[in-house]
């Protein structure tokens, strides 16, 4: 083997970092974005036609992007936020511009499977709009929103991966460059098991979780 | 406590107006059960929605407690929504949330100080039944404890009217009427003024004072509900009527019916309070030369005063039998109705 386990802990850990940190940012992003996709549509509480259409579109725009492309279209605003186009931060700012968009739709999904019947009863109780949001839409939704949210991490997971082919670091940077370019296949074995290993982790996880808050 | 003037409603559709509501006026006094009944489709739900205007009218004017809800700003209209409560059909309950706190949520939108809260909803839910249940999830219940948990939690606020929205109409016989005498008990207790929507007559007879009948978005009868169970003057009135007091006449009876002559006569006699009917017949078997034979009767009880229906047959001299309908008559009292040829 051409690394040792030294190599791969800190090639994990990378993993997690860019994981973790463009997840917690683009989870922001798509809350935001996916309640103003629910609340701007037809009807419902903050209806807005120009909002709703924009923000859809823009969705739809940067979800048509295969991430490995838009993680080179984008290395001039990269570049601008961080300073470089390499390396595990530059990694995490196309991360956070693939995710926000995804986990936006995944939100908006969830929180339209709330019952109308709900919203319509904390109308009829006087709740300002936010309370709807706050203490409605959300509590309602949370339980499928968790899974949405493993879904995306687990996606996040996978541009990880990605990224670290054209050099952002962690796992899929150790198996390209190891296990692909000079075929050290311990080491792609190792990746790979570690891969598998995270994402059933992190499926499982979120399976528990959102059949604990599940109430129905 | 509710006035309804000229209130119509129209939706907008894809390809069509529908219009839900045709200039409605109703007058709903406080401590009154209001019921309104109609068929699906007669706008019966978007009269109730257009109270907390949960629907807007396209016009007319809703006074609720004497405020024109229709010119308050969204504040305003907020603080009014907290003395004006409702249920649902399907409770629509929060599912992520305990019993007790989907009762304590209006207090909390208000802002209401947490000790004060859990006093209030404490006591709510000894008032529908449910203390033991506090901690418990909604679809841990059955649907009768759930519309009693929608009525702890309407009447969190302590409200002047209570919506209720078919509230009964996805609960069995039984539920419902343990749900209808909570109502009564809410109303009698709080004097609470409740609006109720259904399309079963039986919940009109069981706990309203008065009813409106509404067909194709129009009220076309109103009244008290004696009123309009002894004497319902349109057809579709009558037909609602119908469903609950029983009083078709069996096949057997009919067949006697086309079988009648100058000799035998079919009369159907409607009557109210208990001392009416029986009397009377026994009355007229003693004075005139005429058989009294029932043939078919009923019972049913109107806010606590029966109310009866038989189908009687005059055997005798034709002038005999004519003379018993001129007595029968003169009972304006207690005879509503007589009426000849039931067929
Ligand atoms: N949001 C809406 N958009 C368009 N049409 C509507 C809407 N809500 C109700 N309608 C129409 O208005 C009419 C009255 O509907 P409404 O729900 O008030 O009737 P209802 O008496 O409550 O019926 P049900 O007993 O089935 O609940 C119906 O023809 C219905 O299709
Ligand atoms: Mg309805």
């Amino acid at each position: 083997m051409l690394v040792d386990n030294q190599q791969i802990v800190a090639a994990l850990w990378e993993t997690i970092l860019m994981v973790g940190i463009s997840l917690l940012f683009s989870f922001v992003i798509g809350l935001i974005l996916g309640i103003l996709l629910v609340v701007t549509r037809k009807g419902h509480l903050w209806e807005n036609k120009v909002v709703f259409t924009v923000l859809n579109a823009f969705i739809n725009i940067f979800r048509s992007i295969p991430f490995i492309i838009l993680m080179v279209a984008v290395i001039p605003f990269t570049r601008l936020v961080v300073g470089t186009s390499i390396g595990t931060a530059a990694a995490i700012v196309p991360m956070i511009l693939y995710a926000g968009p995804y986990i936006a739709r995944l939100i908006e999904n969830s929180l339209l499977e709330v019952d109308p019947g709900v919203m319509e009863a904390a109308q009829a109780m006087g709740a300002t709009p936010w309370q709807i949001i706050i203490r409605f839409l959300i509590p309602e939704a949370l339980s499928s929103l968790l899974l949405g949210i493993t879904i995306a991490t687990i996606g996040l997971v996978g541009a990880s991966a990605m990224a670290g082919a054209v050099g952002g670091g962690g796992l899929g940077d150790l198996a390209i460059t190891y296990g692909y370019q000079r075929f050290d296949t311990t080491v792609m074995l190792i990746t790979v098991g570690i891969l598998v290993v995270m994402v059933q982790g992190l499926q499982s996880t979120g399976n528990f979780i959102s059949k604990k808050i599940r109430r129905r | 406590m509710i006035t309804f003037d000229q209130v119509t409603k129209i939706y907008n559709g894809k390809e069509q107006q529908v219009k839900a509501l045709d200039q409605v006026n109703l007058q709903i006094e406080k401590g009154e059960i209001y019921g309104v009944i109609g068929f699906s489709g007669a706008g019966k739900s978007s009269l109730i929605r257009c109270v907390n205007l949960l629907e807007r009218p396209t016009s007319g004017k809703v006074i609720v407690d004497g405020q024109d809800i229709l010119n308050l700003s969204a504040k305003e209209l907020r603080e009014a929504k907290r003395s004006i409560g409702m249920i649902f059909q399907h409770f629509n309950l929060l599912n992520s949330k305990t019993v007790y706190t989907n009762v304590a949520m209006p207090l909390l939108l208000a802002n209401i100080p947490k000790n004060e809260v859990k006093k209030r909803v404490d006591d709510l839910l000894a008032f529908v039944g449910l203390a033991d249940k506090a901690n418990s999830y909604p679809d841990q219940l059955s649907g009768g404890q759930k519309q009693r948990v929608g009525i702890a939690r309407a009447l969190a606020t302590k409200p002047k009217v209570l919506l209720c929205d078919e509230a009964t109409s996805a609960l069995d016989p039984e539920t419902t009427k343990s749900i209808l005498q909570l109502l009564k008990k809410v109303n009698e207790e709080y004097n609470l003024t409740i609006l109720i929507i259904t399309h079963e007559m039986g919940v009109i007879r069981e706990i309203c004072d008065k009813v409106a009948v509404l067909d194709s978005g129009k009220v076309v009868e109103a009244g008290s509900v004696f009123d309009v169970f002894s004497q319902p003057r349109t057809e579709i009135a009558k037909n609602f009527v119908r469903s609950v007091m029983h009083d078709e006449i069996p096949e057997s009876v009919y067949q006697l019916v086309k079988a009648q002559d100058e000799r035998h006569q079919i009369y159907r006699i409607v009557f109210v309070g208990s001392s009416a009917g029986a009397p009377l017949l026994s009355q007229i078997a003693k004075q005139y030369a005429v058989e009294v034979n029932v043939l078919f009767g009923s019972i049913t009880e109107l806010q606590g005063i029966p109310f009866g229906n038989l189908i009687v047959k005059f055997d005798g001299d034709e002038k005999e039998i004519n003379r018993v309908i001129m007595h029968i008559h003169q009972q304006d009292v207690t005879i509503k109705e007589v009426l000849a040829d039931v067929s």
